[in-house]
């Protein structure tokens, strides 16, 4: 594999995509076609496209060409955890992993809850990044869950929404005046959904496995009162609210039925909660630790349901690093969280695509034109005129997974063997990575 | 099996070898020189990361009267999250070559995490909320003892279910014998899903009259004190109330029921000073056969693969232990 990680050079080249199924569901494309990629954007998709003189050819025969996935829930860990992860080593964990779009969460140390702090990380993506960034800010000040940060500056400076991930705002009227607050950018509020009072010292889902281990457990109803408050303050505010990493039944139906009322929410879901319940604690200990925890399989059969019919928007990874020391505690001690970068392209098409639950075309919704519609980016297509964000991906290729481009290796899927891998992914027109087996002319 | 972490992960069968193997180690207790060598030359650590008096030295008399030399380590948890990961204190000991180590930690399934990154023998000595193996096979061994036969027998357990590694091991065990189990408590400190988990039915009741019916044993666990401010109860008073066990209760059960408890007691909390000094208390008994559960558990775990999963093999061709100390 080869890696450019020239960021800040701006492409000129021209590149023709070549043969390849092209899966674009925002201009409802899934057909064998050329991708013609001039400078940074996208200039012509067509049945056959000639190459251009002087450009580049990638023979995409039998490879999907889709545009790059949206990650809508990734840690990066910087500033204050450089430790876990950086914005150059998650970026380059998001490339190889085919994610061209990370939207950072804003739980570093300090907080991302200032003007500053959104410069500092679009200065460090560009400086170090090797794909797009596109920072949220805290609701609260300090991520305290008292007072509002000043969001209309941050917006100014580039954030995309506002979120206290890690901890929902539980002060319901503060969240109120948020939304209300935030309906006036058109910007999208993030709410990690979670009763922490009911969570208590809970580490994992509660239930008969928890009653085994021993370990204190984590009731479904932590995250779906919090979903419901959610969706209230939503209908009573008008303001468009996603709910972060969704992972239970219960919060799924309340999600179907605020949708069907017109209630402005959209949804995301994770790969590890959609592949793995909670069984995978016993296996990988700590490294099946996250939070939300791993539920049952009424929960898992429930996400993919929801996922089936559009009531999940969006699949993130909640991409949360943490060092081998960090992990490598005793279960109630470790911290939650998984990565998730470099597994979320494979996990989507061997759970979700290969059994049938979902189509090419609304998997390609799921990771990447309906993240970058809730979040209003430009990207998620292959629109004529959009950045040029692809990856190339071979369905078939399999790879055991001994290891991560992240700094951090916390993932339960480490050593599973998965398929479906991108073998080129492109940003702004650039080729950052690209398997050396993909022939180009 | 190298460590042993908990009765869920034994057999029927090694159970009651276990058991077996304590009885001659018991009848030791009554001579005038309590040692034999078995253990000479190994060394047994004691780590305990939770304050314990009983639990410790039960297992240091263990260790000393099956002649190996121990080593006590009371580790403040305190010191610990400042500095040094558990993995790594314990590595430490395993670069001292001790044989054993014998672990207390608050936090479950600390045990397992430390036995699959060293080559001693890890015996858990009680992990958090998870298991505490030897004092369920204690419990067990006395019950045994004076009724002859765990199999089909009304056990019911009283307290704090939730927080209780005494409760899961005595659950594992109980029910891989054969007993029927009751748990009574208030429902704020009875674990979910608790019905089906370990492998028989196990009943629920919140009323103590109803649980204690035609009970065999009584097992009263420890209320922690703490567990009021954590909103489980109103009031020590209104515990004892409800679930105290008094000679008035006592009644309800068979006439030869057993009542035990793992110490230390809260007398006049969980058990009434009557009940605890009364004629149908083991706890003083459960603590002399804690010894010998102990000297059981170094001792068949002392070999090279740690405790035989096949027992009738074993068996065969191993002199009685009685035999090795004359």
């Amino acid at each position: 594999m080869t890696a450019n990680n020239k960021s800040n050079t701006k492409s000129t080249e021209t590149l023709l995509i070549r043969g390849g199924r092209v899966v674009d569901p925002g201009n409802q494309r899934d057909a064998e076609m050329d991708v013609l990629i001039e400078g940074e954007t996208i200039s012509r998709v067509a049945k056959t496209i000639p190459a251009p003189a002087g450009g580049r050819v990638l023979e995409a025969k039998g490879l999907v060409v889709m545009p790059g996935l949206v990650d809508m829930h990734v840690h990066l860990r910087e500033p204050g955890h450089e430790g876990a992860e950086t914005i150059e080593s998650g970026t380059r964990a998001a490339a190889a992993g085919g994610v061209t779009s990370v939207v950072s969460m804003p739980n570093t140390n300090p907080p991302i809850d200032n003007v500053s702090g959104i410069r500092f990380i679009l200065r460090r993506a560009a400086e170090t990044g090797l794909v797009r960034v596109w920072p949220t800010g805290c609701i609260t000040r300090q991520r305290a869950g008292d007072g509002l940060a000043e969001i209309g500056a941050m917006v100014k400076a580039g954030c995309v929404a506002i979120t206290d991930d890690g901890d929902s705002v539980s002060k319901t009227r503060l969240l109120r005046r948020a939304m209300e607050y935030a309906k006036v950018f058109d910007l999208l509020v993030i709410e990690h959904s979670e009763d922490k009072s009911l969570k208590g010292d809970g580490v994992m889902n509660e239930g008969a496995l928890a009653t085994r281990l021993g370990y204190r457990g984590i009731p479904k109803q932590v995250e779906s009162i919090a979903v419901a408050r959610n969706i209230a303050l939503a209908e009573l505010t008008g303001a468009r609210m996603h709910l972060a990493h969704i992972s239970t039944r219960d919060s799924v139906d309340l999600i179907r039925a605020a949708k069907k009322r017109g209630v402005p929410v959209t949804a995301e879901t994770t790969p590890h909660h959609f592949s793995l319940t909670e069984e995978a604690v016993v296996t990988y200990g700590s490294n099946a630790k996250m939070n939300p925890p791993l539920g049952s399989a009424n929960d898992r059969d429930a996400l993919l349901k929801g996922l089936a019919d559009g009531t999940i928007d969006a699949i993130a990874t909640d991409h949360a690093p943490h060092t081998r020391a960090a992990k490598e505690q005793e279960f109630s001690i470790a911290p939650f969280g998984v990565v998730g970068l470099e597994t979320l392209l494979p996990l989507t098409i061997t759970q979700l695509i290969e059994p049938g639950l979902l189509t090419w075309s609304d998997a390609v919704k799921r990771l990447c034109l309906n993240p970058a519609k809730i979040l209003n980016l430009p990207v998620g297509t292959l629109s004529e005129g959009a950045p040029a964000d692809v990856v190339l991906v071979d369905p078939s290729e399999e790879r055991q997974m001994s290891s991560f481009s992240s700094k951090s290796q916390n993932s339960p899927f480490l050593g599973w063997t998965l398929r479906g891998f991108s073998q080129a992914v492109i940003v702004g027109g650039r080729v950052v990575i690209r398997r050396e087996a993909l022939k180009t002319v | 099996m190298k460590d042993l972490i908990g009765l869920e992960h034994l057999s029927g069968a090694q159970i009651e070898h276990i058991l077996e193997t304590a009885r001659p180690m018991k009848s030791l207790f009554t001579r005038s020189i309590k040692k034999v060598p078995v253990l000479r030359g190994k060394t047994v650590a004691l780590v305990f990361f939770e304050a314990s008096t009983r639990t410790r030295s039960s297992f240091e008399l263990a260790a000393k009267r099956l002649s190996a030399d121990t080593l006590n380590l009371a580790m403040s948890t305190s010191s610990v999250t400042k500095g040094e990961s558990l993995l790594d204190t314990m590595k430490t000991f395993e670069a001292m070559k001790v044989d054993f180590m014998v672990l207390r930690h608050s936090s479950s399934g600390a045990t397992e995490l430390v036995g699959r990154d060293t080559k001693a023998h890890v015996i858990n000595a009680g992990d958090g909320s998870h298991e505490h193996p030897t004092q369920g096979l204690l419990d067990i061994f006395t019950i045994l003892e004076k009724k002859k036969r765990v199999d089909g027998l009304n056990v019911v357990i009283v307290g704090d279910i939730l927080h209780s590694r005494v409760a899961r091991s005595n659950f594992w065990g109980l029910a891989k014998l054969g007993a029927h189990i009751t748990v009574c408590g208030p429902a704020t400190l009875i674990p979910k899903g608790i019905e089906d988990v370990f492998g028989r039915k196990v009943r629920v009741c919140y009323k103590m009259e109803e649980a204690l019916k035609d009970a065999d044993v009584i097992n009263v666990l420890r209320l922690q004190r703490e567990r009021q401010e954590g909103d489980f109860f109103p009031s020590l008073r209104e515990y004892t109330e409800l679930y105290g066990l008094n000679s008035e209760r006592l009644r309800l059960a068979k006439p030869d029921c057993l009542v035990l408890h793992p110490g230390p007691m809260n007398r006049g909390i969980e058990i009434s000073s009557e009940v605890a000094d009364g004629p149908r208390s083991m706890i003083l008994e459960q603590v002399t056969n804690g010894i010998a559960i102990r000297m059981a558990v170094l001792y068949l775990f002392s070999g090279p693969n740690g405790f035989p999963a096949n027992i009738s093999a074993a068996k065969k061709g191993k002199k009685s232990l009685l035999e090795i100390g004359n």
